[in-house]
């Protein structure tokens, strides 16, 4: 049977203003959501599971607050929801050490996960553990069609390329050109009742410490110019003011 | 002192030129960096003299033919010392960077910006924010382009080291479809359109100033999601890509908080739309209120004129 994993993480609603307290990011005040590309990743996980059978879980590694995008997943169809519980900031080694034992404990033919996530930016989590569990793995897929392999589409040099991967594998997912399904009522009912499986895993310590969060700087105000005839002066500072051309 | 080790960036011809700028950033860690040149033929490193390095080693294998995560990461491990090692930032080397750190079970840390004292800043919650964190120990850090300066001098010839035959690669490429532009993810200057280009057929104006000055063309969420022929490869955003260009002119793009994710960290930022209350220009080094059909035939014929 194909066992799929897919990850996904709590991040902040990407449209909340991000305000920082005292060297850190405030986020006591913000919505929290699954990260959106995590979305193409359950989306991509169901339509896998779709086409040749098997279970999919959703994996998440954090604090009891995350088990709502859990449930998100569930009500859109995800078969179970498991939780590694997390209270401190882990660096991207012992998130992948964790997230490594994790898939080894629930077995999997394949992983799912976001290209990257919205707070990191790093986009490390699929390749990392892709490497840890000596499998393959492909990144910021776009699309992809399954048999006892996949075929995915990811950018390549100089254009999109097909990429046959040989399972097991894990691929992050970048926005496909689909649609991802929402929940419906029935999806929704069953999420309120589902339980989630709550595990822990002995992190290592991390060798990367948090020093500091702060707004970005703010940029000086820039020239202003009105009506089209104004491009010329610009085209002259781009070359002489800016040096960018 | 750790020894540091820089993986050059590549084009089809040799090492990319921001390759230099690599070796400025990790000689932030003191000592002379070893530089490595992934390539199947070892001529290609003669391209690395005078970026910097301390040393250079070509690192040849069949396998860097195509980029594969798992055989690229095992073929630079085998050649690689231990230390930290530095990378670009491109979407490839993010993906080599974090495999590498992984093989080393080593922790990784993406786009730095900065990096002082082994303390590295980089971008985080879509660049609404900047996060210095502290490594301690041999550690993989991808560097954003356009931010150090490049590095000149050092190693005057490359040894060779062969790694074919100890690599397997795993995953096969059966088709690749060559786009003829420039992908807005290798750009130095990028000119995307918006909403406010009214149809996608008018992308041939942003197209021909793009071959006048060397441009990606890029796009709007709103331009990708409303036009069938503007592919979401173009798109720059939260859920497109992410950018750093020295230049990036934004064309008909109200500047929604979610394409200002993907290309605010931009060296300069040029902005043309009709509408002086557009967010974009708070944004923008030069903003130029006008509608596109005033305002690009003008900067075309001037750009042509300076590019001569
Ligand atoms: C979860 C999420 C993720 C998203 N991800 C992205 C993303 O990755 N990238 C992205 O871009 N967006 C993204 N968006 C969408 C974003 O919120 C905006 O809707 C989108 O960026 C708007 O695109 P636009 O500026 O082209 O269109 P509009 O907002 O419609 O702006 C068009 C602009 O063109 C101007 N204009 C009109 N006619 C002319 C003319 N003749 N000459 C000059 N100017 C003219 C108008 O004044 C206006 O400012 C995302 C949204 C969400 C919710
Ligand atoms: N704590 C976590 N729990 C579950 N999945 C995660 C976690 N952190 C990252 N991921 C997954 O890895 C992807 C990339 O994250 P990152 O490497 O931080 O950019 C995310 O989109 C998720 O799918």
């Amino acid at each position: 049977m194909t066992t799929i994993i897919v990850l996904v993480k709590q991040v902040p609603d990407t449209n909340a203003k991000i305000a920082v307290n005292n060297g850190r990011v405030d986020l006591s005040a913000v919505k929290m959501v699954m990260s959106p590309y995590d979305e193409f990743a359950v989306e991509t996980a169901l339509r896998h599971r779709e086409a040749v059978g098997g279970e999919v879980t959703a994996l998440t590694v954090g604090g009891p607050a995350a088990e709502k995008i859990l449930k998100d997943a569930k009500a859109i169809g995800v078969d179970h929801i498991v939780r590694i519980d997390s209270a401190e900031e882990m660096d991207s080694n012992a998130l992948q050490t964790v997230l490594t034992k994790a898939v080894q404990d629930l077995g999997a033919t394949v992983v799912y996960c976001g290209k990257s996530a919205a707070d990191t930016g790093a986009g490390s989590t699929g390749p990392g553990l892709a490497e840890r569990l000596g499998w393959a793995s492909v990144s910021n897929i776009i699309s992809a069609t399954f048999s006892d392999s996949i075929s995915a589409v990811a950018p390549g040099s100089g254009g999109n390329v097909k990429l046959s991967v040989p399972l097991p594998a894990v691929l992050s997912c970048d926005k496909g050109d689909f649609k991802v399904r929402k929940p419906n009522v029935k999806g929704i009912m069953q999420a309120k009742k589902a339980s989630v499986e709550v595990h822990s895993i002995e992190a290592p310590a991390s060798s990367v410490t948090l020093v500091d969060q702060s707004l970005p700087p703010a940029k000086p105000a820039g020239k202003s110019y009105q009506g089209g005839a104004a491009a010329a002066e610009v085209a002259q500072l781009l070359r002489d003011e800016a040096n960018v051309l | 002192m750790t020894q540091t080790i820089v993986i050059a960036e590549m084009t089809t011809n040799g090492v990319h030129s921001s390759t230099a700028e690599l070796i400025t950033a990790a000689m932030t860690f003191g000592g002379e960096p070893t530089l490595i040149v992934p390539c199947t033929d070892a001529s290609l490193a003669d391209s690395a003299v005078g970026m910097g390095a301390g040393s250079i080693i070509a690192a040849k294998s069949d396998v860097f033919a195509n980029y594969d995560a798992s055989g690229w990461a095992a073929a630079i491990d085998s050649v690689a010392p231990v230390g930290t090692v530095i990378t670009s930032a491109s979407p490839q080397s993010k993906d080599l960077a974090a495999r590498l750190a992984a093989k080393r079970n080593i922790s990784v840390v993406q786009d730095a910006v900065k990096i002082q004292n082994n303390t590295v800043t980089s971008p985080v919650y879509s660049g609404k924010a900047m996060q210095s964190v502290s490594i301690n120990g041999p550690t993989v850090i991808s560097v954003r382009s356009n931010i150090f300066p490049a590095a000149t001098g050092g190693a005057s010839s490359a040894s060779v080291l062969d790694t074919t035959g100890k690599i397997e690669t795993s995953v096969q490429e059966f088709m690749a479809r060559a786009s003829q532009r420039l992908d807005v993810s290798e750009a130095n200057i990028i000119i995307s359109g918006g909403r406010g280009m009214g149809s996608p057929d008018n992308f041939s104006h942003l197209e021909a100033i793009a071959d006048t000055i060397g441009a990606a063309v890029g796009a709007s969420r709103a331009a990708v999601d409303t036009w069938e022929p503007i592919p979401h490869s173009m798109q720059v955003g939260q859920t497109g890509k992410t950018v750093n260009p020295n230049l990036y002119i934004a064309v008909g793009i109200s500047g929604a908080i979610q394409h200002l994710a993907g290309m605010r960290s931009s060296k300069y930022i040029v902005a043309i739309n009709k509408d002086a209350d557009a967010p974009i220009f708070q944004h923008a080094d030069y903003g130029i209120v006008a509608t596109w059909e005033e305002a690009l035939p003008v900067l075309h014929d001037s750009l042509k004129a300076m590019m001569g």
